[in-house]
């Protein structure tokens, strides 16, 4: 099937000026050199490596991009982003890109990803700190591989490297506040 | 030499080792670290991976803590210290962001606290100073620094040393006495970040980085980053029976080896919780 | 018995990394005729120049060989050594053993070692047998004849003109221009075209250097390099151009309209006409196909009508001659049939297919729609345009296989345009690459981009029209995926080609043409705007694809040639020409066709020889200003009476034999 630009335009419109507003970055700069692809860790993993999602970005593909792996294998190392000819920040256009795809629902891709992050965040709005720990702990449980890295897990524990129980910062209210604050803010706009 | 000490969630966990080598060695040369008080997490990737605004907002409130205590932040995390870098820079620059994270956290943001990474303020002290404290010279040791993606990524961002050949660690390192080895993978991305989430992805760039590591002949890698580290130490038993390899390389902190050459106790320094036994890198201190 | 001093050459590791230098002069130095061989790392540099006058003085040699590169990078160089030392600087022979032997040969130094020894045997064998040569002098004639009045033809014209010299200025359009005064706006800088063109152009027709024969063609070209003698045919304009005053009035009169040629048929012109306001001159043509009066024998507005009386039906085509010294061909270029070749783009047959030339038009303020971007079809503004880049160049399936060079940047500028004058327009712009060597025409390319341009890299597969709109078929290679865009108008960036009369003119002038029909100059790097005809030069784009700036640096490039040229009294003639030995001459004749120069012509000689009555022969004779001393008559000739000096019979056997034998 021919991809209908003119469709895909007319349907997405607003798509590629609100990557522009999130990420600071204009996509259409970027001249497809390859150079981010070349230098991406994870690039060979990822479904639609760096140099194309800049590309499906410019025709507003947006299907395309929000459900790609892509976003969320990224490991935001930033290589791309040093290295870019054209100085577009894509490691940021890829945290804007991954948080858009979020909100929409869009956690397909690479669920556990997406996961680990709601579980990391959990435990900070709770203590104020990440409990590495329980993160770990929770994050299998709810990818149903309970004993996954149990080894390293013992082997931090035995080694005094892990804390069994979270400690929580006295001024956890005001972390909790940002988190609530944020949230408002953000369905409002 | 007075600092606000952000020492972040994995200094009082997985990385106790940083966190006491740390205190150590600047104890020993004179750098006083002052722990903010009441400190929280900075969000690290999950936080810019969910919200822009919660990613700048988190860091904020520590930056308020320690432009309270009048003193700039040393911190030993590469994650922390590009986060609350970032932070720093885009509540100084953007007047959008300041206004909204002003209405998060109940705080106006006032830019007192500059963020400095540990490595940065421990290379800051004069080379000859440091020579002079040097008592078991790491004579004879290969060392390859790795500094992995934050600490010098985006030089936007972190700009205290080259993101393609960074020389900081290496010069820490030479003046030790140890021989800085020159090597490709100084800052290729470990996959520290998805060595939960997605292990696979991660065991392979361990992998590649110990291999490049063992063929330029080191006897260590040094880090300084708890997440580099932990990863690059303890994966090294899944990595052998992932790839059929036979890795046995200790990644050590630049701090503990410091420590070693300042002739602190190896016990002092955390050096027996490694995953990969540093006993052998311990013997270089003479 | 000559003596001979051979010089190998290291070229530093060129030569030397292969063969054993040594060896070689030593092997060398058992040549007959061979006194002194040597060798040094690089024979061009000054010490190396001075070791051979040294070793021509200590050792009395008197003829030198030199085993280095080609005789085309440094025979001159040689020569001119050995005119130092004080030797006739045809007494030297080179043998190319780096381009012949050891570039080609680097993998089998053993192999490469014999043959440059064979090579340097055939050198010295002619050697042995070269004599001393002299250039002659020939007249020069301080005129120079401009082929074409386009940007190239006028810049040309101009710096020959203001240099003091007179020029004869041709163009077979009713005005002067060419292509480049319909142009808008010129990239990068979006200066308007006509603006910069037109002052030139009436430069042109003020100066007292220039004589302009506009609606003329050169029919002819005699002689040679500082002695052409040209024909020139001036059509009938059946208006008496020095009654004229370019009052207009016949043209508003005129009731026959025809498509006009400088808007390409996208409005109409009279039968009488002025092709555009600024045309230079600025008097009507009747183009007497069209014409009213011409064709059905009544009418004669316009005579009725001119108070100058200057329309004259009786008016025929005149032939003038001219003697000039040198000759700049500026015959420019036009763009490439496409509706011809490409089937899968429509042949021609939707209307809101254009060239780019079209959009110029179109978007050009003093063009058919006052500058708005409407589409022929309908005279809509088009919301969605696209771009489609070579279209016929880059295509040696159905056009041409070079790159036409100014299509990136034109096709740029054509989507800043539409993008600028049409709020809320999309372009899409399909290429296979985007090319901008030029100072500021990459920054210029990016611009466009954050205008908002869509780059697809990928050639369009196919147009085809749906309703009002059309389909535009390609694929977007960066992406492998397949793409189509539904578009109001299409532009094709159509391929340049050379003007349809080059061929005619390339004769005339004795100037080859290349696989592509551009004019083929005399070296694509160290002589660009010079010919292998002694004293004609090209510029612009009938050498190859130019844009603006490239075509003016060449025209004047053309015209700085053509002043050194013509400051001189007389010209020292390249003494490597043929001669005729008339005593064994059989009058044959087989020589005059072969010679692509027209130098040989049969001459009537009288014989006196003591003891019998004088009698009258045929033989041929050299016109030693056209001879370039191919060697073709020489093949001709079967007695062996035409001779190419430096290269004759005898010399050619002996290094023949030396290497054969």
């Amino acid at each position: 099937m021919h991809i209908n630009l003119t469709a895909v335009a007319k349907a997405n419109a607003g798509f590629l000026e609100r990557v522009k507003a999130a990420s600071g970055q204009d996509v259409a700069q970027c001249y497809q050199c390859g150079k981010c692809t070349a230098g991406c860790p994870v690039g060979y993993a990822m479904d639609e490596p760096p140099t194309r999602i800049m590309r499906l970005l410019q025709l507003s593909l947006k299907d395309e991009v929000l459900n790609s792996n892509a976003i969320w294998l990224c490991s935001t190392c930033a290589t791309c982003t040093t290295r870019c000819p054209k100085d577009i920040d894509i490691a940021g256009v890829m945290d804007s890109l991954r948080i858009m795809a979020k909100r929409e629902g869009r956690i397909k891709a690479v669920r556990s990803i997406d996961l680990f992050n709601d579980v990391f965040l959990g435990s900070v709005r709770k203590y104020g700190r990440v409990h590495e720990l329980g993160v770990g702990m929770g994050h299998n449980l709810r990818t149903y591989k309970p004993f996954k890295d149990a080894d390293i897990g013992t082997g931090l524990m035995l080694k005094g490297r892990m804390k069994l129980l979270p400690s929580k910062i006295k001024g956890q209210g005001e972390i909790a506040r940002i988190f609530n604050e944020v949230r408002k803010l953000e369905e409002a706009e | 030499m007075k600092y606000a000490y952000y020492p972040g969630c994995s200094l009082h966990a997985t990385a106790r080792e940083y966190d006491q080598s740390t205190r150590e060695v600047c104890s020993a040369l004179g750098i006083e670290l002052i722990e903010i008080p009441d400190w929280s997490c900075c969000g690290a990737t999950s936080a810019h991976s969910t919200s822009h605004l919660l990613s700048v907002a988190l860091p904020a409130r520590n930056l308020t803590l320690a432009g309270k205590m009048g003193l700039d932040i040393a911190v030993p995390c590469a994650a922390c210290y590009q986060r609350l870098r970032y932070a720093q820079i885009e509540l100084d620059q953007n007047e959008g962001v300041r206004e909204k994270v002003a209405a998060v956290t109940g705080t106006v943001y006032e830019n007192k606290a500059d963020v400095k990474s540990l490595l940065e303020v421990v290379a800051s002290l004069d080379p000859e100073y440091l020579k002079s404290k040097i008592v078991r010279p790491l004579d004879g040791l290969k060392a390859v620094c790795y500094y992995g993606c934050l600490l010098v990524r985006p030089p936007r961002v972190t700009g205290f040393d080259d993101p393609e050949d960074p020389q900081t660690m290496d010069n820490l390192m030479r003046a030790c006495g140890a021989e800085a080895l020159d090597w490709g993978y100084k800052t290729e991305c470990c996959g520290a970040s998805m060595g939960i989430s997605n292990e696979a992805i991660t065991l392979k760039l361990v992998r590649d980085i110990l291999q490049v590591a063992e063929k330029a002949g080191a006897d260590c890698l040094v880090a300084a980053c708890p997440l580099c580290q932990s990863n690059l130490d303890s994966r090294q038993t899944h990595i052998n029976r992932a790839f059929g390899t036979g890795f046995k390389m200790p990644v050590l902190y630049f701090t503990q080896l410091i420590g070693l050459a300042l002739g602190i106790e190896p016990a002092r320094l955390g050096l027996k919780s490694h995953f990969v036994a540093t006993a052998g890198i311990v013997k270089f201190a003479t | 018995m000559p003596r001979i001093g051979v010089f190998v050459c290291w070229c530093g590791s060129n030569i030397g990394g292969v063969i054993d230098c040594p060896k070689l002069a030593a092997d060398a130095g058992e040549l007959p005729g061979v006194v002194l061989s040597t060798e040094y790392k690089y024979m061009c540099s000054e010490p190396g120049q001075n070791s051979i006058i040294q070793a021509i003085r200590d050792h009395r040699l008197d003829r030198v060989v030199v085993a280095s590169c080609s005789p085309r990078l440094h025979e001159e160089t040689f020569r001119k050594t050995l005119a130092r030392a004080g030797l006739n600087p045809y007494l030297f022979e080179m043998a190319n053993i780096r381009e012949h032997c050891t570039w080609v040969h680097n993998k089998e130094p053993e192999k490469a070692q014999v043959k440059s020894l064979a090579l340097v045997s055939r050198a010295v064998a002619k050697a042995n047998l070269l004599e001393p040569l002299f250039p002659s002098s020939i007249p020069m004639t301080k005129r120079c004849l401009v082929i074409g009045g386009g940007i190239a033809g006028i810049q040309a014209a101009l710096d020959v003109a203001d240099a003091g010299h007179e020029v004869i200025l041709v163009e077979k359009e009713p005005t002067i221009g060419g292509n480049m005064v319909k142009l808008d706006k010129t990239f990068p800088t979006l200066d308007c075209s006509a603006c910069i063109s037109t002052p030139k152009m009436v430069s042109v027709s003020t100066h007292p250097n220039i004589t302009l024969y506009t609606y003329s063609e050169v029919a002819g070209v005699d002689g040679y390099i500082g002695n052409f003698e040209v024909t020139i045919r001036r059509k009938a304009s059946y208006v008496d151009h020095s009654e004229c005053t370019g009052c207009g009035d016949c043209q508003t009169k005129c009731p026959t309209k025809v498509p006009s040629e400088f808007n390409l048929g996208l409005s109409t012109r009279k039968a009488i006409y002025i092709p555009f306001p600024q045309a230079v001159p600025n008097k009507p043509v009747i183009d007497a196909a069209n014409c009213r009066y011409f064709t059905t024998g009544k009418c004669k507005v316009c005579q009725k009508i001119c108070t100058t009386e200057a329309i004259d039906y009786e008016q025929q085509d005149t032939v003038i001659t001219e003697k000039v010294g040198a000759i700049v061909v500026a015959t420019g270029y036009q763009l490439f049939d496409w509706a011809a070749a490409y089937g899968e783009y429509g042949y021609g047959r939707y209307p809101d297919v254009v060239t780019g030339m079209h959009f110029e038009r179109l978007v050009n303020a003093a063009g058919p729609t006052g500058g708005k971007i409407q589409r022929p079809s309908d005279q809509s503004e088009p919301k969605t345009v696209v771009f489609i880049k070579c279209v016929g160049s880059r295509d040696p399936a159905k056009g041409k296989e070079y790159c036409s060079r100014a299509c990136c940047m034109y096709t740029a500028k054509h989507a800043h345009q539409v993008l600028e004058k049409i709020p809320g327009a999309n372009v899409y712009i399909f290429y296979i690459d985007v090319r901008t060597p030029g100072k500021g025409y990459e920054e210029f390319y990016q611009r466009t981009i954050s205008d908002g341009a869509v780059y697809v890299r990928g050639r369009v597969s196919k147009i085809y029209q749906m309703g009002d709109k059309l389909v535009v078929r390609g694929s977007d290679t960066l992406l492998g995926r397949p793409v189509e865009v539904e578009a109001d108008m299409v532009v094709l960036a159509s391929a340049m080609v050379s003007s349809s009369g080059i061929q005619d003119v390339a004769r005339m002038v004795s100037v080859q043409v290349d696989k592509d029909g551009w004019l083929q100059e005399a070296h694509p790097k160290l002589r660009p705007v010079e010919t292998h005809t002694g004293g004609v030069f090209v510029a612009g784009s009938c050498q190859g694809p130019k844009d603006i700036p490239d075509t003016v640096a060449q025209a004047s490039a053309a015209a700085a040639k053509v002043c050194g040229l013509l400051s001189r009294e007389e010209l020292a003639t390249d003494p490597m020409i043929s001669t005729v030995n008339q005593a064994i001459c059989t009058g044959c004749g087989l020589c005059v066709p072969a010679c692509p120069y027209q130098a040989v012509e049969l001459k009537t000689i009288t014989e006196r020889i003591p003891g019998h009555a004088p009698r009258e022969r045929t033989v041929a004779d050299v016109n030693s200003g056209l001879c370039q001393g191919c060697g073709a008559c020489n093949v001709a000739c079967r007695p062996g009476a035409m001779q190419v000096k430096g290269f004759t019979n005898d010399e050619l056997v002996a290094e023949v034999d030396a290497i054969c034998l």
